[in-house]
């Protein structure tokens, strides 16, 4: 009971933390994966929310809560635009390639051009 | 009286020539110094050339070769007007080298080599001086005085030891290189037996006749080479099949199955880099399966997506203005993603360059020792993401061509996949030219 309660918390963590910007990621400091989808973002001119779960007190839960959304084990970096989940790497750079992730971003007011 | 000028001569001898056999010079040295005692004739030392010898065979292989040279005409005709010239008694020409030749062959020779070396110039130099002196006191005296003969036996002691020095030298130099050929070969052979036993480890049954139907599973390196050279070579079938059906302007649905065919065997490669990948990500990643021109312009373990859409574009004419826009766009897209990926492999290298200096340090205490297990595990980790990296990489080159495939029309795909098959059989071509190349 506990740990479903302590599950709920975490992801109500992450689910506040993704609202507070048009972009968040939910990173590892020493993950290079990270570290380039976020390059990607900062070539497209947007500056997402970098939350490094290594770092925060309740990182460990919230990457368990991340792992059950994103249906995978080391599941960072995912990224939520407009609050809204959108998955991690592949599904970030599926979307690019099929120009479908710059409409989002727009759509989030994350980008205006 | 000949002058001594000689003894500039027999320098120039000795230093210009790294061609002219050093033994030679110092038969030729003897010979100058025999013709000069016994005669006043004009020396051919005077003359810059060199003179014909046949040497006896002690000499092994020095035989064979003549001193030949400028002037050499000039010279033995010198040579022939010497002898006509020798008094009685001596024994001025050449049946006395040669017989001085054997003498010192027999007792000189410190080594079993028949090459023997000059003195060095100094010698030659010391030699000469004593030959002058030698000269002055015999002047005039044709006849071999004992004097001249004890001149001649301490002037032929001198050149031999010397020769001996040489020689010994040169034997230490040869043992020397032979050590390290040996040296360079064990190595070698070390690195061939662990070659054999990591193709081993990775289950491929080595047989003597190289039959691949004896392939035993495995998904190493060799497994995958082999694996590789076979779907290129399906590749290279389909894409004619694709080639002939353009020309013959095939139907729609003709072309469309083709084109299908080969866009989702180029699934199949991704698929199996990716075991193989799984198995040595270090492999594939250093393109070691593919050529040498196109392993230097590799990323990430294969072909930029970019730079095959940048060549398409001039290839793909008529394009509406929607299909071009589309195709800028996905090479645009796919230019942003790849430099993403890029920058990530960048901090993946600068990070484990610092864990792997982080272990650095003065050694001894057993901290050090905990701390350096912790360091190499925390670089294995870092390692482990080499493999995310290549499979992202290869994700972005599946879904360019999928998203091409999706922009234009089903001819037009089939002309972009024959251009894509062209460009990169053309970069390979090119490493079997550069591999072939004639060398200066």
């Amino acid at each position: 009971m506990v740990a479903f309660v302590g599950h709920c918390i975490s992801m109500d963590r992450v689910a506040k933390l993704a609202a507070q910007k048009a972009v968040v990621v939910f990173s590892v400091s020493s993950c290079c994966m990270c570290h380039a989808v976020q390059r990607l973002f900062c070539e497209l001119g947007v500056s997402p929310a970098v939350h490094q779960l290594d770092e925060d007190p309740r990182g460990r839960e919230m990457e368990r809560a991340l792992e059950k959304l994103v249906g995978r084990r080391a599941p960072a970096p995912v990224v939520f635009v407009g609050g809204e989940l959108v998955g991690s790497t592949d599904r970030i750079m599926a979307l690019h390639l099929g120009g479908k992730l710059k409409p989002l971003l727009r759509q989030a007011g994350a980008l205006w051009l | 009286m000949p002058s001594f000028a000689s003894s500039a001569g027999v320098q120039n001898n000795s230093t210009e020539g790294n061609t002219t056999n050093p033994s030679r010079e110092s038969c030729f040295g003897l010979l100058k110094h025999s013709i000069a005692v016994h005669n006043d004739l004009e020396a051919t030392t005077k003359q810059s050339g060199q003179v014909i010898i046949s040497y006896p065979s002690q000499f092994g292989p020095l035989t064979q070769q003549p001193l030949a040279s400028v002037g050499v005409t000039a010279s033995a005709s010198k040579v022939e007007s010497l002898r006509s010239h020798q008094q009685k008694g001596q024994q001025p020409h050449l049946l006395f080298l040669s017989s001085q030749f054997e003498n010192w062959g027999d007792s000189t020779m410190a080594d079993a080599s028949p090459r023997t070396d000059t003195s060095t110039d100094l010698d030659i130099d010391e030699k000469n001086q004593m030959l002058e002196q030698g000269q002055l006191a015999v002047a005039g005296a044709s006849d071999s005085s004992d004097r001249s003969k004890d001149k001649r036996l301490d002037q032929k002691t001198l050149r031999r030891l010397a020769q001996n020095r040489e020689a010994a030298r040169k034997s230490r130099l040869r043992k020397k290189a032979y050590v390290q050929q040996l040296e360079s070969s064990r190595l070698k052979l070390t690195q061939l037996e662990q070659e054999l036993q990591r193709a081993r480890q990775q289950g491929i049954f080595i047989s003597g006749s190289a039959d691949q139907s004896h392939a035993v599973g495995g998904n190493g390196a060799l497994a995958f080479d082999v694996e590789y050279a076979r779907w290129l070579e399906e590749h290279n079938r389909q894409v004619n099949e694709l080639r002939a059906a353009v020309n013959a302007h095939a139907s729609e649905n003709d072309l469309r199955s083709i084109v299908d065919g080969v866009l989702s065997h180029y699934e199949e490669i991704f698929r199996l880099k990716g075991i193989a990948a799984k198995a040595d990500v270090f492999h594939i990643l250093s393109g070691m399966w593919k050529t040498p021109a196109e392993r230097c312009f590799l990323w990430l373990g294969g072909f930029r997506s970019s730079e095959l859409l940048k060549l398409l574009a001039n290839q793909l004419e008529p394009l509406t203005e929607q299909q071009l826009m589309g195709i800028c766009n996905l090479q645009h897209s796919s230019q942003q993603a790849e430099d993403a990926l890029s920058q990530g492999m960048e901090a993946l290298q600068q990070s484990l360059a610092e864990t792997l200096a982080g272990s650095l340090g003065p050694s001894g205490s057993s901290g050090n020792v905990a701390n350096y297990m912790g360091q190499m595990a925390m670089a294995m980790g870092k390692l482990g993401t080499l493999e995310n990296f290549l499979r992202q990489a290869d994700n972005l080159r599946q879904q360019t061509l999928q998203q091409m495939h999706r922009i234009l029309t089903t001819r037009q795909s089939a002309r972009a996949l024959l251009a894509i098959h062209d460009y990169l059989s053309r970069l390979r071509a090119l490493s079997s030219l550069w591999l072939a190349r004639p060398r200066e």
